[in-house]
């Protein structure tokens, strides 16, 4: 089987083909169904944490170990030299020479493409900064097709901070291959960036933006919820608008029956803990599938066919 | 003379840029430097022009563009033409042409990209779309229109 993405450095969603998604979802979801293949036997990982992020690391560590990789690695920049001030370039192509692959994350946007150009061996980002975080995007593919049954033509509503939440602005550009339609949802000031409308005005998609929530869910085949900041608003003008972006079980009276919520979690408020026992709640098995995406993609990464 | 005639002598060697739209010149002055040495520099602000109802231009002595600051003009003057002049005559002319992309000019402006800490050539990729013309940074990918990019320190 032809493996495009054998070797490949895994930076940025923009950078995948619709094939290239794709494969990732089918490998995934093939690792699902039949758990304890080895793919990753004899192989050794650096999880190289520069910022702490307890869920991600311990899943992608997780992912790896689960394939029969060992990990090496560490969980902040404390004891790194780093600290000591050497450069992200010098301490990758070092830590390029120990390991098959590397899964980063790093506070600077911009870091993983870096540390990139200096690793001799593929670097797998984990978010850097304010800028990416592909597996989130992956696994969110992987649900949305998981409840779906495809990504093809699906109208998915997008909720709560569009202007500072990265998930939903990977999600929207990895969708540009899938033919979706989107309904925006957030207050004005969150709403999502030019760039990012510019580039689904590229790709020819549809969108329209909504005030609430209430408009969007009788068409939805997907709501992923995020969550508005409190401290973005003062307090009386958060009070007149949260109650537009939380969403609560009888809302859902009029979903269609394939209706699935998804989050990024952690969430606060945003989805009242009433709708996890819906059919429609969606998010802690998206998460689950947090694992899958990043067993599938270090398999793929590492493996010439899988 | 007719008072529609320019009055400034030829020169023997250097470059004229012309056909810069109004009120771009003297930012391409500071952009390209041309201040920094000591050769003679005629700047001509709102000249009338044919396309444009007023343009802007400058003559530089004994200095040759290079094609990156032949690039670096499309950036800022997109409609510019460049004439390199030997021995009073215009030995070569050509209309500036907006580059793909751009390396080790421009600072990043997002102040928390790698490339404001690592020592990288930066890199920008331009793209030019009905909105008008927008940098993407490689590395941390942000957009950016060319009003707020500067350069980076040598």
């Amino acid at each position: 089987m032809n493996n495009p993405l054998y070797k490949r450095n895994i930076i940025s969603i923009p950078d995948f083909s619709r094939d290239e998604l794709q494969l990732v979802i089918d490998t995934a979801e093939r690792i699902k169904a039949a758990p304890g293949r080895q793919l990753l036997k004899d192989k050794i990982v650096a999880s190289c944490f520069f910022e702490p992020s307890t869920r991600t690391r311990l899943s992608f560590e997780t992912a790896i170990q689960a394939l029969g990789g060992r990990v090496i690695g560490f969980s902040d920049d404390g004891n790194t030299s780093a600290k000591k001030g050497e450069t992200l370039a010098d301490a990758m192509k070092i830590i390029g020479n120990y390991v098959d692959a590397v899964v980063m994350r790093h506070p600077q946007e911009g870091s993983a493409r870096l540390a990139s150009e200096f690793s001799s061996v593929p670097i797998v980002n984990g978010g850097d900064g304010a800028n990416q975080h592909p597996t989130q995007t992956l696994l969110d593919l992987l649900s949305i097709h998981e409840t779906q049954g495809t990504l093809d033509g699906l109208r998915v509503a997008l909720v709560g901070d569009l202007k500072y939440g990265r998930t939903v602005h990977s999600l929207a550009q990895a969708l540009t291959h899938f033919n979706c339609q989107f309904d925006f949802v957030s207050p004005d000031a969150l709403a999502m960036p030019e760039y990012i409308l510019e580039e689904l005005d590229d790709a020819g998609m549809q969108y329209q933006h909504a005030a609430t929530l209430e408009e969007v869910i009788p068409h939805a085949d997907i709501i992923y919820m995020t969550r508005v900041q409190r401290e973005r608003f003062e307090e009386s003008e958060y009070q007149h608008i949260r109650g537009n972006f939380i969403l609560k079980a009888d809302m859902l009276k009029t979903a269609k029956p394939n209706l699935r919520v998804l989050h990024p979690l952690p969430r606060v408020d945003e989805i009242d803990v009433d709708v996890d026992s819906t059919p429609y709640a969606y998010y802690f098995e998206q998460a689950k599938n947090g694992l899958y995406a990043r067993q599938a993609l270090l398999a793929l990464v590492l493996n010439q066919s899988v | 003379m007719p008072s529609n005639k320019l009055m400034v002598e030829a020169i023997e060697k250097g470059t004229v840029i012309d056909h810069i739209h109004a009120g771009a010149g003297i930012k391409i002055l500071r952009w390209l430097q041309l201040l920094n040495d000591h050769d003679r520099i005629t700047v001509g602000l709102n000249l009338p022009s044919k396309h444009h109802g007023y343009k802007d231009l400058i003559k530089v002595e004994n200095r040759i563009l290079t094609d990156q600051e032949a690039s670096e003009l499309a950036i800022f003057a997109p409609e510019a033409t460049v004439n390199r002049i030997e021995d009073y005559k215009v030995k070569d002319k050509f209309a500036v042409s907006l580059p793909k992309r751009v390396t080790g000019v421009f600072l990043c402006p997002n102040s928390n990209c790698i490339t404001r800490t690592e020592k990288v050539a930066t890199l920008f990729k331009l793209e030019n779309n009905k909105k008008g013309l927008r940098m993407k940074c490689h590395y941390c990918e942000k957009h950016f229109n060319r009003e707020v990019m500067s350069k980076v320190a040598f």
